[in-house]
């Protein structure tokens, strides 16, 4: 079976050490090995500031994963996270299906600007210096909302 | 009955060319900016609900997501920027309400 691609968050209360944060990410780690998945990036935030407060918590540390891996083991880690009570809060999102999404708008965008500029008598790709955007970059976005009450 | 489009149109902010109307007296002469789609402008493809920085503009201070009437952004990417505030929401990164 062709394997998925999910994104792990998960967020700890704000007093774990990097060694329990290690011991979970192991235990995680085993869950996946075990059902043929793997992790492809773990990635630590540390500590954040929570938006809101989760059971008492205003902050939390964060941790990221990316794991390849079934549907069934995704549900599995699920039920497993639900369970321990070192977890604040998780989210688990699959993200496969939107990376080729990205990738093919991206990449179509690019071969759509090549052919426009081709046809302009243009080299291929953008020279530097070229155009507008050097000079004027960011100037005006983000005063846009200012004043605007909803 | 002459303006009666003007109203409900919404987007077309930028008036039509025609502008015949003498007596337009009641329309605001305010200049408004064109709304652009920022993400269209500046070629944003993935609206990623990890990254604060860029969902931070379209969550006004009471924690609401930002209608596209006021922020421009464009049909296709509003559906996109709502999953992602709301994943994001979920995992504490942004409110769902502030008082």
């Amino acid at each position: 079976m062709e394997s998925r691609q999910y994104e792990l968050v998960y967020i700890l209360p704000p007093d774990t050490t990097e060694q329990q944060v290690a011991e979970l990410h192991e235990q995680i780690a085993q869950i996946v090995a075990r059902m043929n998945g793997q992790i492809e990036k773990n990635e630590n935030w540390g500590r954040r500031r929570l938006a809101y407060e989760i059971g008492h918590h205003k902050e939390g540390v964060y941790v990221l994963d990316v794991i390849n891996g079934s549907g069934e083991l995704m549900k599995e880690l699920d039920r497993r996270l639900k369970v321990m009570d070192q977890v604040v809060r998780h989210m688990i999102v699959r993200v496969d299906e939107e990376k080729k999404v990205i990738d093919r708008t991206r990449t179509k965008r690019q071969s759509e600007s090549e052919r426009r500029r081709v046809k302009r008598g243009l080299p291929p790709q953008r020279q530097p210096g070229e155009g507008r955007g050097a000079s004027m970059e960011m100037e005006d976005e983000d005063d846009r909302f200012d004043g605007v009450e909803v | 009955m002459a303006f009666g489009q003007g109203r409900s149109g919404g987007r077309g902010k930028s008036s039509d060319k025609k502008g015949g109307d003498k007596k337009d007296g009641q329309r605001r002469p305010m200049f408004r900016r064109r709304k652009v789609c920022k993400f269209c402008a500046d070629k944003i493809d993935d609206i990623n609900y990890k990254d604060v920085k860029l969902l931070g503009p379209f969550v006004p201070e009471r924690g609401k997501i930002l209608p596209r009437r006021i922020s421009g952004t464009c049909a296709l990417h509003q559906r996109k920027l709502q999953v992602a505030l709301k994943r994001a929401r979920q995992i504490a990164l942004i409110p769902y309400v502030t008082d």
